[in-house]
């Protein structure tokens, strides 16, 4: 299966699972991963918005890190405040390189001796690379017999109160030890749609008989990965090698507030000299919401310009956001039209579209408490 | 007398007289997905054979449409603006999106009829 030449294509567990259910496979990250199934992405997304969705996440890297300060080592790598964290308390953070860019974002969990950290998919090789080689005095493995599966919507809670009581307890961004219908997982209270919902990491021999039992709930449905970036997108939330990169900082990216007033101070992560300085003395470009005015969605790529017609940006990513009847955009912008409400034109095709910067997200959140 | 022809790229093409209406087949528009929105020509604009001629904005990605022949557009389908799932509902009749007086209906010759076109696609 794994090969480190790359050509050969990756599975998950739920792989077979999905072609059963008639999801049309696409390579992404290496992965033959579902992009939709036949209710289609729009159907997916308000499934999602209204019921719940399982999303089968288990391209991600799952690592684990142990040794004598995970916490301590962790946070020579990321800018988020690993030692603030309750055990059994989770973050969104960067791995930041020396210039301030982004290697990838990650969620940490502190757990009681050890971390739990999620990766993505395209960059879990360099990132475990990356961890070993900063973190020579402690052991990273990659929990490569894990599979992970993303429960989302406002039913999720019900429906893991029927199978696992334990894990509606955790408040959003909190994960612990619970037993889902005999697997023992490792349950968070996360996602990446906007929704409240759970994240569960199972033993990849257990994957597929947990999503089958989830899947016979009334309110679940599978949802491919269509749905999952039109929920991310309408949530506000980046989209690595996208929306984030090594070219863009977190500051530039609007994600100053993953970085407490604790490292802000005293650094200590690759980058903090110019995270630092951009902190103190702003960026000249940020990341904002886009709302375009008519019908046509502006897609990655698509040149931002100011009232007059000069280039102030790109579009990030874009598409049409089902929640909000209406095509939604992210991207960057020179400061000074960074504001919501601020009129700009997007070029489509040759054609001005007006649009507004917009606030984010463009669908509210509903995390649970 | 009206024929019905099909390209390899999905579209169709309905003929009376010298007036062309093209859509999309049904198979094009289950693969597109969901459909949000139709980028339609201006009337008047001259479209030659394999021209860009319409662009289909799914959830996901927009998909360029392909004038089938050489014409100039002499109506576009302004029902799409406010419903464009029209083209997912009904993508071989009411999901129309242009009308061209052909400049060359010998071209229709090298596009497939029904029964070759169903073939092509049960051969995908």
């Amino acid at each position: 299966m794994a090969d480190s030449s790359g050509d050969t294509v990756l599975t998950t567990p739920l792989n077979a699972l999905h072609r059963e259910l008639g999801g049309r496979m696409v390579p992404f990250a290496g992965y033959d991963m579902p992009v939709q199934f036949p209710a289609g992405i729009m159907a997916e997304h308000n499934h999602t918005r209204t019921a719940a969705g399982l999303f089968d996440v288990s391209h991600m890297g799952q690592v684990r890190i142990t040794g004598p300060d995970p916490v301590a080592a962790i946070e020579r790598l990321v800018p988020g405040d690993i030692a603030a964290l309750q055990p059994g308390r989770m973050r969104y953070t960067m791995f930041t390189d020396d210039r301030g860019g982004i290697l990838d974002d990650l969620m940490v969990t502190r757990r009681e001796n050890d971390l739990f950290v999620v990766v993505n998919a395209a960059c879990k090789a360099h990132d475990i690379a990356h961890l070993r080689a900063g973190l020579s005095d402690h052991t990273v493995e990659e929990l490569a017999d894990r599979a992970l599966l993303a429960l989302q919507g406002p039913a999720a809670a019900a429906v893991m109160a029927r199978l696992a009581p334990e894990a509606v307890k955790l408040g959003f961004m909190s994960g612990a030890e619970v037993t889902v219908a005999g697997h023992a997982c490792f349950v968070t209270r996360s996602g990446y749609t906007g929704e409240d919902g759970f994240e569960i990491s199972v033993p990849d021999t257990a994957a597929e008989a947990l999503a089958r039992l989830l899947l016979a709930e009334a309110e679940v449905k599978p949802i491919g990965l269509g749905a999952r970036d039109s929920l991310r997108l309408e949530a506000g939330l980046c989209l690595y090698g996208h929306d984030i990169d090594t070219t863009t900082s977190p500051i530039e990216a609007a994600l100053a507030w993953t970085i407490s007033k604790r490292r802000r101070e005293q650094g200590g992560f690759p980058g903090a000299v110019v995270i630092q300085d951009q902190l103190a003395r702003g960026t000249a470009r940020k990341r904002v919401g886009i709302q375009p005015e008519g019908r046509a969605p502006a897609r990655e790529g698509t040149p931002i310009l100011d009232p007059a017609g000069n280039r102030i940006g790109t579009v990030t990513s874009g598409g049409f956001g089902p929640t909000v009847n209406a095509p939604v955009a992210m991207g960057y912008v020179a400061t000074g039209h960074h504001a919501a409400g601020t009129p700009v034109a997007l070029e489509v095709r040759g054609k001005m579209l007006p649009a507004k910067v917009a606030a984010m997200p463009f669908a509210p959140h509903r995390y649970a408490k | 007398m009206s024929r019905i022809a099909f390209t390899k790229d999905h579209e169709w093409i309905s003929v009376e007289g010298d007036v062309g209406t093209v859509g999309i087949t049904d198979y094009a528009q289950s693969q597109l997905g969901d459909i949000v929105f139709v980028d339609l020509p201006e009337v008047g604009k001259t479209l030659a054979l394999g021209d860009e001629a319409a662009v289909v904005e799914s959830v996901k990605a927009a998909s360029e449409i392909y004038a089938p022949v050489s014409g100039e557009v002499i109506e576009v389908n302004g029902e799409l603006s406010g419903s464009p799932a029209l083209v997912n509902e009904k993508a071989e009749s009411d999901g129309w999106f242009v009308k061209l007086r052909l400049s060359d209906p010998a071209e229709l010759d090298s596009l497939m009829d029904e029964a070759a076109y169903k073939a092509f696609v049960e051969g995908l």
